[in-house]
């Protein structure tokens, strides 16, 4: 198969790539949540609500990789 | 027709949502009383939530109070919008284009670099783009960073984040639900069973979009919040 003969959009190669760094991210995210609540767990709901906010950072990442395919660029 | 106040379905679901919203708050709050009934103690405990555990847990009473009508409506505006997505026959939520959540992050802009200004034109600026403790060489470049993330990265990845989870949720459930459709009737033989596992998938989505839609809700406005905590914050 000769790689340059492909066509197509590019935009959800980008997307997938995009995924991988908030994917990561989440993952630390709430595994570290989870930790600190097994040590503390009356923390929780201050805990969850910071959680969110963290998730939503970084997931920020993974929709900017979205929004890439709406963009028109130039072909 | 053609003009930029065409009525389209998107629209529609907006107007529906809205007036929803209006008709539940109405009923909720048409009778007040001390001892509060039903109605009234499901609206108390909506606004109670976005008052206590979001606005004055991290604006504290003083300044949540001004900001608190602001941060109300954000919040029940994005959760109504957000929640047609999974109702049937609406079927699309009302913040899924981009002019809504631009709207919201505009005024969510506004808001912050008005709470900053407000308190100290100097003190917002200097808090804003130069963070303490750091050497005046390492300013050169960590100034324009701060521009970037703070003025332009914020209103664009508020305004993004609601649009891309809404999108992505529809696209999801639509995907499933035609998948559904395309093996139930179409394919022929024994792909019919592939349809129980994709209305299945269909399903979950379903539920998981709701908390989605009250999610992006409540983090919508707890960005906002943190983003006029962060310009409010004293100087050290």
């Amino acid at each position: 198969m000769d790689l340059a003969a492909l066509t197509g959009h590019i935009a959800p190669v980008a997307f997938g790539i995009a995924t991988i760094g908030p994917a990561i991210g989440v993952g630390i995210v709430v595994g570290k949540t989870v930790e600190s609540v097994a040590r503390q767990p009356e923390l929780q709901g201050r805990l969850t609500g910071l959680m969110f906010l963290g998730i939503a950072f970084t997931e920020a990442l993974a929709f900017i990789g979205i929004a890439v395919a709406f963009i028109p660029f130039p072909a | 027709m053609g003009t930029p106040f065409e009525i389209n379905r998107i629209m529609l679901v907006r107007f529906i949502a809205v007036a929803a919203l209006l008709l539940l708050f109405w009923l909720g709050t048409r009778r007040m009383r001390t001892i509060p009934g039903r109605g009234q103690s499901l609206v108390e405990l909506a606004i109670g939530f976005v008052r206590d555990s979001i606005v004055y847990n991290n604006l504290g009473e003083k300044d949540g109070k001004r900001f608190l009508p602001l941060i109300t409506t954000i919040f029940f505006l994005v959760i109504a919008l957000n929640i047609t997505g999974i109702i049937p026959f609406l079927n699309i939520a009302g913040s899924s284009v981009i002019g809504l959540p631009l709207v919201l992050a505009v005024i969510a802009y506004v808001a912050f670099v008005y709470a900053g200004i407000k308190k100290s034109p100097l003190g917002f600026v200097k808090n804003s783009l130069v963070p303490s403790g750091v050497p005046i060489g390492v300013l050169l470049v960590v100034t324009p960073m701060e521009f970037i993330s703070t003025f332009i990265v914020r209103p664009v990845t508020l305004a993004l984040r609601l649009l891309m989870n809404m999108v992505g949720g529809h696209m999801l459930l639509v995907l499933c639900f035609s998948a559904t459709h395309f093996f139930l009737f179409s394919a022929g033989g024994w792909f019919g069973l592939f349809s129980i596992g994709t209305f299945a998938f269909g399903f979950a989505f379903t539920l998981f979009e709701i908390m989605v839609a009250a999610l992006q809700a409540y983090v919508f406005a707890l960005l906002t919040t943190i983003y006029i905590q962060l310009a409010l914050v004293e100087e050290h």
